[in-house]
């Protein structure tokens, strides 16, 4: 959208003022979330710019706060619960999402409208209202303030996230491509890992890193399925921003910010890579 | 029978001589089934672990049966009574007897708690009374309840006893509109010092209608810069969108709790600048306006995003056509290219709207006490007050509203469409 070679004073000044205002937005975007990477380095207990660091005094920055992030047993061990729990219930997200899509995206599979209604529902309820069923109903099982049961929770909320970036590769699969190789012999099993998997593959792990992030991210129902032992990192910075404010946090943020960027970086690569696939341009 | 048989003949066969009808038929039936079959784990598995424990909650609402679990006597001794003055002796020895077997099990104490909504200072009367009488062993036991606490000679307790006797009750779901039942069982409002739920709702609403106001009002014009630079440019530009929509929720939080606070970045900048002098710090944080700032960030790349798959899919050359026949920048724009968008309007603003009324973390952490939503109180009533009815209550509101939001949404986009990232 060049600015035409015709355009009067008027439209000049629009199409500045509008690019600028952008420029705002986009600002208002990002900068809360670049603010607090310098302030993790910190030297001193505060959440702001202290007037050494504003004049790039080696001495106003420090890695006093990641220190005390490592050195912190807690935050080790809900690094170490955040990580085995995502991990676990991103594969079975995965598995169970891939599997559902695949049955999905048949053209002649009954009831598709609802099925999808029910399979996608973990994403439309609040998650107040999840974590309210949940406890409940985990507790009454024995599955309360498990690894187990937080597993499952999760993998209940991430797989919608699977089942719709999966559904979404599947729409461009040509279905007779599974009769193509039925027809030259192939079982099942090879069908599936010859042919369906490698095309639909960026999908499933677009699909899976969602689910990644939303059960790495989760804090909601973590705090009412947990006890001490099952303490992730989101459940630590909630408890933490609530009670004594450490600029740790800031630091664990600045960890969480590069890992989103790694995940942000994956799925677009992974994107492109289907589009290409599928034949067709990017975007 | 000839003409049967010559029937018969016509019918194509496959190669074991089914009729290929009945084989076609089949085949399909045992597609649906693979298909279903595909399926079936997911939906097993959503069903035990999602659907199952949220109706489970939904049913907690209506649920009283403590009442007449803990209070059996009671309950079927009151059945035949009118409800006019006290009732018969039979009633307070059941009653006496329920309290005795309630302490032995130690369920009284739900007992209390459930009155205790409805009356207050009902928890006491029946704690008190439950370690009274189980020393009395023989009646008249009107008397010695009333000895116990004299609460048992008012009729209004026993009405309020004969009322809760049924195992279901919509008493929680008038506590959440503000109302409650009376003495004999009529509905009225609440006292004024505890109407907060619709002041809540309504709270939860229109700060919800603002944010996705505000969403709209930032990701318009940002969404149509990106749909119409070229690719090269528009892709960088979305990673500005995308980084905050990949970031962790409680980052966020985190950073606008730095940005905002009365020590934090914004506000030291405007004392910098000059805008406010440094003893007259404006309270950014912990109250509505941070409520507001912070979730319009975090929601504004579900705007965004649906606005501008829309909006690249707007041919150019319609506003050119526009402007070619004598419209100006600003009739174009408003009669051509803003109709085209409102699909994305309508699909954005929903989704906005959705995550909105159900948002709990951001608001707990930098709402104060003026910025909390309906979900805050949920989660209060959850974990603080154990009001686990209330709770439910106000979560199966919130949950109908989301729902026939979703069908609405469902209606304009279809879920199938729907896209991430």
């Amino acid at each position: 959208m060049a600015l035409p070679s015709y355009a009067g004073p008027g439209e000049i000044a629009w199409y500045y003022g509008y690019r600028f205002v952008c420029g705002l937005i986009f600002l208002f975007l990002i900068i809360p979330i670049l603010v607090i990477i310098p302030l993790s380095f910190n030297s001193v207990p505060f959440f702001t710019f202290t007037p050494e660091m504003l004049s790039f005094d080696p001495a106003g920055y420090s890695l006093r706060w990641y220190k005390d992030f490592v050195n912190n047993p807690q935050w080790i061990h809900s690094l170490q619960n955040s990580f085995i729990i995502a991990i676990f219930s991103t594969i079975l997200s995965t598995v169970l999402g891939t599997l559902a899509a695949l049955g999905l995206s048949k053209p002649y599979t009954p009831y598709k409208a609802a099925i999808m209604g029910a399979l996608i529902s973990p994403m439309i309820v609040p998650l107040i209202i999840s974590a309210t069923g949940m406890f409940f109903f985990y507790t009454n099982v024995g599955l309360a303030q498990t690894h187990l049961g937080i597993i499952l929770a999760h993998t209940a909320l991430g797989t919608p996230f699977v089942v719709i970036t999966v559904t979404a590769t599947l729409v461009g699969f040509d279905q007779s491509l599974i009769r193509a190789a039925q027809n030259l012999g192939a079982a099942p099993p090879t069908v599936f890992f010859k042919v369906i998997m490698p095309l639909i593959l960026p999908g499933v792990i677009s699909g899976g890193l969602f689910a990644f992030i939303t059960s790495f991210d989760e804090v909601v129902v973590v705090l009412f399925l947990a006890d001490f032992d099952q303490r992730t990192i989101p459940l630590q910075m909630f408890s933490g921003l609530r009670e004594q404010i450490s600029p740790t946090i800031l630091a664990v943020a600045t960890i969480l910010v590069t890992i989103s960027i790694l995940l942000l970086t994956s799925v677009e690569l992974l994107r492109r890579r289907s589009e290409r696939l599928r034949g067709m341009t990017p975007q | 029978m000839a003409e049967a048989t010559l029937d018969q003949g016509d019918l194509m066969r496959t190669a074991d001589g089914t009729p290929l009808k009945i084989s076609i038929a089949r085949a399909m039936r045992r597609n649906k089934l693979k298909a279903l079959a595909l399926i079936a784990p997911l939906f097993v598995f959503i069903l035990f672990s999602f659907l199952i424990p949220i109706i489970d909650m939904s049913l907690r609402s209506v649920d009283n049966s403590v009442i007449p679990d803990v209070l059996p006597n009671t309950v079927a001794a009151l059945a035949d009574w009118d409800g006019e003055g006290l009732p018969p002796e039979e009633a307070f020895a059941a009653l006496a007897a329920d309290m005795k077997a309630g302490r032995e099990s130690r369920d009284i104490g739900k007992v209390a708690t459930r009155l205790n909504y409805e009356l207050s200072g009902m928890r006491g009367t029946v704690m008190g009374t439950a370690r009274r009488i189980a020393s009395v062993d023989e009646g008249p036991y009107q008397e010695a309840l009333i000895k116990a606490n004299k609460d048992w000679s008012d009729p209004a307790t026993w009405k309020l006893l004969k009322r809760l006797s049924s195992p279901y009750t919509m008493g929680y779901y008038l506590n959440a509109v503000d109302m409650r039942f009376d003495v004999d069982g009529n509905i009225e409002a609440q006292p004024d010092f505890r109407q907060i739920y619709v002041d809540l709702f309504l709270r939860t609403f229109w700060m919800s209608i603002l944010i996705t106001g505000l969403t709209i009002l930032l990701g318009y014009p940002i969404a149509h810069l990106m749909a119409t630079l070229p690719l090269r440019y528009s892709n960088l530009l979305m990673i500005l969108v995308l980084l905050p929509f990949w970031t962790s929720l409680l980052v966020r939080t985190t950073a606008w709790i730095v940005m905002l606070q009365s020590e934090g970045v914004l506000n030291d900048l405007l004392v910098w600048v000059g805008v406010f002098s440094d003893d007259a710090r404006p309270q950014l944080v912990y109250n509505k306006i941070g409520t507001i700032v912070a979730m319009t960030h975090i929601l504004l790349p579900f705007m965004v995003l649906p606005l501008y798959s829309v909006m690249k899919t707007i041919p150019p050359s319609y506003m050119r056509a526009a402007r070619s026949l004598g419209a100006n920048q600003f009739t174009a724009f408003v009669r051509i290219y803003m109709p085209q968008t409102l699909s994305g309007i309508g699909a954005g603003s929903i989704l906005v709207f959705i995550l909105a009324i159900g948002y709990y973390i951001t608001p707990a952490l930098v709402g104060g006490t003026s910025g909390t939503l309906i979900s805050n109180q949920i989660a209060y009533h959850m974990q603080q007050s154990l009001n686990w009815g209330l709770a439910a209550a106000l979560g199966v509101i919130l949950l109908a509203t989301v729902i026939a939001l979703y069908f609405l949404y469902n209606r304009i986009v279809g879920v199938d469409k729907m896209k991430l990232g």
